[in-house]
């Protein structure tokens, strides 16, 4: 059976290309690119990208002040700070794989025609997400920038472990995509109101996570959910990476070392990815069994 | 290998409707496909012929591994559409009418081009043939415009070079000239025919509910109404059942409540249809021979019908339609929308 040829009796003019899924991916990535960048006002992409972010953590930072009177000194501060710009990419690379399905279905109409091309729809989508992270870099340098300038945060680049850091951050976007994967998947089933899919859970995590305060914090009955989530060890090593002293005083994942910690990540990250692949594939399924590939709200 | 492009086997979809909450018990069943059975050999142009809502487009999801079918097997360039899905794409493209898709934001080229790379077309390749075919349908002037900025009409001319760009074994085409102009539609139906006739090798199925572009265009066509193909032939031989028949068109003044039925139950009368207009009627006729006019004519002379018009034709596809359903394509149109 194995040696049939592939494409009947005519050669084809095209070579085979090498991989399917890194085409998919790289092409999905420039065209991502290309609907993210297509401001047609930059003052409205400034906003969107530079001044939002920077607002809300100098709320933070006010808020923070105003209730432990300017104790920035503490270890919780810079926790807060680095917790909630980080927290950024949870939503943008969420939001940008798994907007792709609604966008591309519902506006553009060509979600069909991705469906019938020789490419590799998850990897499509990882690659639509790839503007998210782009932006989402932009905010956390820049709203970092601003704390350190502006508002009390200090941070000494040169204390920082650059290599943990990088570490985390490669571990931490394949396992944002992965369930950005579960969020696109889930929006082929849901033909109507899914266009908020990503901003309603990357909000609810959030109150999961640790970002903004300790886990401790949380209920008992609610803590498990917390320590459930990679996002929450992901969370804890950007932070230890780059203010490694301060982060590590913080009581509630102290009992962990880096490494034991990147051990969890991974652990968790790859059991969230195998998951998410998996619902994916069922999704994917009842999509074409149920025909709504192409289901645009005119049914 | 087999010698077909596209073959399907007792193939049948059924689409299941979930009704509101309230009758969440009552759910809906539409059968859209039944049973269909059709092979299409390489480097035929086949035209699925039949009125909205009779199964056309959910045919060509199932074929392009869009939907899956409800039972039956499908096969396209020699590979199951449901279990070797990733082996029939490679080899197929599928453009929609009526409709205006793409990227908004991306010029023409970069649509086509991006597209392209998805196939795995090298760009030089992309390229050359995507200039080629926008000149060969007219928008080649166009190529740098932002394809947001195209009326509907060139979009679709842009979505059809997106199909035929990748140089596909099967390309089905989804009523390609839905909403097109007069002359554009024209253009495009040159281009398939040029298209198929450069390559023998390449297979391409349409759908339409223009009985002329199926008879011109087509090299074999099969007439489907509710999901069921009805017959299956080259325009000529379907058309041929009907020679013997005689076909009338007669002009009457107002039918004064005489009903199409009762000219149809008149021996060797196989069909009748009647549509009212202002001051008047048109008959369509379809006799078993010629001498069963008189019958018909009588019947009018009683109602006190008065024959204005009286027309011999040659038998149409149109003809062959309603000589399968008992109605006309537009009245099985008008049927379905208002139940
Ligand atoms: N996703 C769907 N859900 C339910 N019914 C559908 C769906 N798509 C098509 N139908 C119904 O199936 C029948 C066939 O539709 P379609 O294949 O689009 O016909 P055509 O293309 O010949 O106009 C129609 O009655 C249509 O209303
Ligand atoms: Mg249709």
């Amino acid at each position: 059976m194995a040696n049939i040829p592939v494409s009947g009796s005519r050669r084809r003019a095209e070579p085979v290309e090498a991989s399917e899924a890194w085409r998919s991916f790289r092409f999905a990535a420039w065209l991502g690119w290309q609907i993210t960048s297509n401001w047609t006002d930059p003052l409205l992409f400034a906003i969107y990208s530079v001044i939002r972010p920077v607002a809300r953590a100098a709320i933070l930072v006010i808020m923070y002040g105003v209730i432990t009177g300017n104790n920035f000194t503490d270890p919780l501060f810079p926790y807060i700070f680095l917790g909630n710009a980080f927290y950024t990419y949870v939503f943008s690379i969420m939001n940008g794989v798994s907007w792709a399905v609604i966008d591309d279905r519902e506006h553009y109409k060509t979600l069909k025609y991705m469906y019938i091309a020789p490419i590799r729809i998850p990897a499509y989508l990882l690659g639509r997400g790839v503007a998210g992270f782009l932006t989402a870099s932009l905010s956390v340098v820049i709203t970092i920038l601003a704390g350190v300038l502006f508002l009390h945060v200090t941070f000494d680049p040169l204390h920082a472990d650059w290599l943990l850091f990088s570490l985390t951050m490669v571990i931490g976007v394949v396992m944002l995509a992965l369930m950005g994967l579960v969020l696109g998947a889930i929006s082929l089933l849901i033909v109507r109101h899914s266009g908020f899919i990503a901003e309603s859970v990357s909000g609810v995590l959030f109150l999961f996570s640790g970002a903004i305060y300790p886990l401790d914090v949380l209920p008992i009955w609610l803590q498990p959910v917390g320590y459930a989530m990679p996002i929450t060890y992901w969370l804890e090593l950007v932070r230890r990476s780059l203010i490694g002293d301060v982060a590590q005083a913080f009581t509630t994942l102290a009992r962990f070392t880096n490494l034991e910690l990147l051990g969890i990540l991974v652990g968790l990250s790859a059991v969230f990815g195998v998951a998410s692949i998996f619902t994916f594939r069922v999704c994917d399924r009842r999509a074409r069994e149920r025909g709504l590939i192409d289901r645009t709200t005119n049914y | 290998m087999t010698p077909f492009a596209i073959e399907t086997e007792t193939l049948s979809r059924i689409y299941k409707m979930r009704g509101s909450k309230k009758e969440k018990e009552i759910r809906k069943e539409l059968v859209a496909l039944d049973n269909v059975n059709l092979n299409v050999e390489r480097g035929e142009l086949f035209g699925l012929l039949g009125p909205n809502g009779a199964g056309k487009t959910t045919l060509i999801k199932v074929l392009t591994t869009l939907l899956a079918p409800s039972t039956g097997k499908a096969r396209v360039a020699g590979f199951d559409v449901v279990e070797e899905a990733r082996k029939v794409r490679p080899l197929i493209n599928m453009v929609s009418g009526g409709e205006s898709s793409g990227y908004g934001l991306l010029t023409v080229r970069e649509n086509l081009w991006m597209f392209s790379q998805f196939y795995g077309v090298p760009s030089k390749v992309a390229y050359q043939r995507i200039d080629e075919l926008l000149k060969r349908v007219g928008i080649f002037d166009r190529r740098h415009t932002k394809s947001s900025d195209l009326s509907t009409g060139l979009r679709q001319k842009m979505n059809i070079v997106r199909g035929f760009m990748t140089n596909p074994d099967v390309l089905f085409l989804d009523e390609p000239t839905l909403g097109l102009d007069v002359g554009a539609s024209r253009e495009v139906r040159g281009l398939i025919r040029e298209w198929l006739d450069e390559d023998k090798a390449r297979t391409l199925l349409l759908t339409t509910h223009y009985m002329v572009e199926a008879d011109e265009l087509c090299d074999r066509v099969a007439i489907i109404n509710q999901g069921r193909v009805l017959a299956c032939d080259t325009p000529l031989a379907l058309k041929q059942r009907l020679q013997k028949d005689a076909i009338f068109e007669v002009e009457t003044t107002p039918l004064n409540g005489l009903k199409a039925q009762t000219i149809e139950d008149l021996p060797e009368v196989r069909n009748a249809t009647a549509t009212e207009h202002d001051g008047g009627a048109t008959l369509e006729l379809i006799l078993v021979e010629e001498g069963a006019l008189g019958g018909v004519i009588n019947v009018l002379n009683q109602k006190n019908v008065r024959i204005m018009k009286l027309n011999k034709r040659e038998p149409t596809l149109e003809d062959v339609f309603v000589d399968l359903v008992g109605k006309s394509m537009a009245d099985v149109e008008q049927a379905g929308s208002n139940e």
